[in-house]
């Protein structure tokens, strides 16, 4: 069994690494085509996504649209999970399985309802559009991370509040909203990181008329290869691990992803 | 616990801005695809409202199913291999000791947060003739030659189960870490050797979780849009990239409306079978 758990872990670590390791060694590469083993070692292809004013539109446009979305996600997600969580509503289970649905269906779907709604009302290919969109899509993300959060939640201190005179909005604001923060910025964090990735529901909802990173990398790779996709690759792969690491030191990771309690108190 | 409180006219209040949010963008679009598919194309790229039922016609035709075969068949293909190496691979990760273990899901977690166009773009340099594995191969003496590997049907399942991967360990992981440790000591104290108890006694206990695990990499699959595009020829396409680009290229909205709540139901379907596996298991 041990050899074969060694043997498995590395094919799987492979399997994840291999092709982020290409991407990397051709960003590095100094001319502008791939080459493999890359000729010498350059990181202007890197300077390149902040000095051509294309690149450098997708990425504040991208920017605006995670930064925004991500935050109306957590302002539709808190109230949800915790009313839900904290009082008993009927129908419940329907609503909370209606705040997962969006992420549960193929985004195609998604995708195409937000461009019909917005033809319907004559709105399209704006901004605000992908930033709702991306909202509603990733909301389910801070919805778990705060029902969690709620679940987990020591319900005697509430409560000791409320024993010692609060009234439920006092109790509300004073100890359960500081309670839930950060599982709010875990859900934030999730749903910026992937909205800043996401291509398909913010292509079908631009219309063509507003260019997010993801759709800027698609369409020049309609034209070719160029290092500087390799390099706006490699910003992308290091957003996502720095995001994770920092996760992992300073967050409960292991507690986000449902581990058992018992595997925290493992020795390193 | 304390018994939980009788909601509040305010408390109630509280959910309508969440509610009306998910109304208004998220069930309100399904009312108009819905309208929309019954509605007249005309060339060009516009429709008009009409009740016709041309575009629901068009999903029984051989090109249609064909396509719908395709997809299922290969990401059904993609989710049993993710959750035939994913399950034996949670399973040992929930048994490490924490650095390992941490760093791992610190590397499962950045590639599911990985845009589909880094992922696919990646697999195409690796399997690519100017940068990729033959390169490598090549440059070692293994090979005379470089040689692309991509566009084909093993690339386009590649890059599936590279997305799918992730996602699936994620569903897994919650119940592996949870299975009790004396469960297989017991087994192993009694004779069994380890891979013998793997069989008889986790893969059995797991099985709700390797069917829920399975479905949901199934239904993720599905949704990929990019990856068949880059990494494969338009016989590799799924119904994603068929439904997106009769939206946009083709121009046909109403008929990707048909397609789109055709898949909103298959994926629906498999998401039901999921919930009542899990509540199966709650039990």
């Amino acid at each position: 069994m041990r050899p074969l758990k060694c043997i498995l872990t590395t094919l799987v670590v492979l399997f994840i690494v291999a092709p982020l390791v290409v991407v990397a060694v051709v960003s590095i590469n100094e001319n502008r085509y791939m080459d493999f083993p890359p000729q010498g070692f350059s990181l202007h292809w890197f300077a390149e996504l902040w000095n051509d004013i294309g690149w450098r539109e997708a990425i504040v446009t991208s920017l605006i649209v995670a930064l925004f979305s991500a935050a109306l996600a957590v302002a539709i997600a808190t109230p949800m999970a915790y009313v839900l969580r904290a009082y008993d509503v009927r129908l419940a289970p329907i609503l909370y399985s209606l705040g997962i649905l969006p992420f549960m269906l193929p985004p195609v779907i998604s995708a195409l309802g937000a461009l019909v709604f917005w033809n319907s009302l004559e709105h399209s290919g704006r901004i605000e559009n992908i930033i709702i969109s991306h909202a509603i899509f990733f909301s389910t993300l801070p919805l778990i991370t705060v029902s969690l959060a709620m679940e987990t939640m020591d319900r005697s201190l509430p409560e000791a509040a409320q024993t010692l005179g609060a009234n439920p909005r006092t109790t509300f604001r004073t100890i359960t909203l500081p309670l839930l923060v950060p599982s709010m910025i875990t859900g934030y964090a999730a749903a910026f990181v992937l909205s800043l990735n996401e291509y398909i529901i913010a292509f079908m909802v631009s219309r063509f008329s507003v260019v997010t990173l993801p759709i800027k990398i698609v369409n020049d790779l309609r034209y070719g290869f160029t290092p500087t996709i390799a390099a706006v690759a490699v910003v992308f792969i290091l957003i996502a691990t720095t995001t994770f690491s920092l996760f992992a030191l300073f967050g409960n990771l292991l507690k986000f992803l449902g581990a058992d309690p018992a595997i925290l108190e493992r020795e390193r | 616990m304390s018994e939980v409180r009788r909601p509040s006219a305010g408390t109630k209040a509280v959910l309508g801005f969440p509610l009306a949010m998910l109304g208004i963008f998220f069930l309100a679009p399904f009312g108009i695809m819905l309208a929309t598919s019954f509605y007249h194309r005309i060339e060009g790229g516009f429709y008009e409202p009409a009740f016709e039922l041309a575009s629901w016609e068009r999903l029984l035709q051989p090109v249609f199913i064909e396509r719908t075969l395709f997809s299922i068949g290969i990401c059904l293909l993609a989710g049993a291999v993710c959750i035939v190496v994913a399950f034996p691979f949670t399973f040992f990760l929930t048994r490490m000791r924490r650095r390992p273990h941490v760093t791992l899901l610190v590397l499962i977690m950045s590639a599911l947060a990985l845009s589909e166009v880094i992922v696919g773009f990646a697999w195409s340099v690796l399997l690519g003739r100017a940068a990729g594995i033959s390169n490598i191969l090549v440059w070692l003496g293994a090979m005379d030659e470089a040689a692309a590997y991509q566009p084909s049907f093993v690339a386009v399942l590649l890059g599936l189960c590279y997305i799918a991967f992730p996602y699936c360990i994620l569903t897994l992981y919650p119940q592996l870490s949870r299975l009790d440790p004396e469960l297989t000591e017991a087994a192993q104290t009694m004779g069994a050797s380890p891979w013998r108890t793997f069989w008889t006694v986790v893969v059995p206990i797991g099985r709700p979780i390797i069917v829920a695990g399975f479905l949901l990499a199934f239904v993720f699959t599905l949704g990929s849009y990019l990856i068949p595009t880059f990494l494969g020829r338009p016989e590799h396409w799924t119904l994603s990239v068929f439904i997106s680009d009769q939206a946009t290229f083709n121009a046909n909205v109403p008929f990707a409306a048909a397609m789109a709540l055709f898949l909103t139901g298959l994926s629906l379907l498999v998401v039901g079978a999921v919930t009542l596996v899990e509540s199966r298991t709650r039990r």
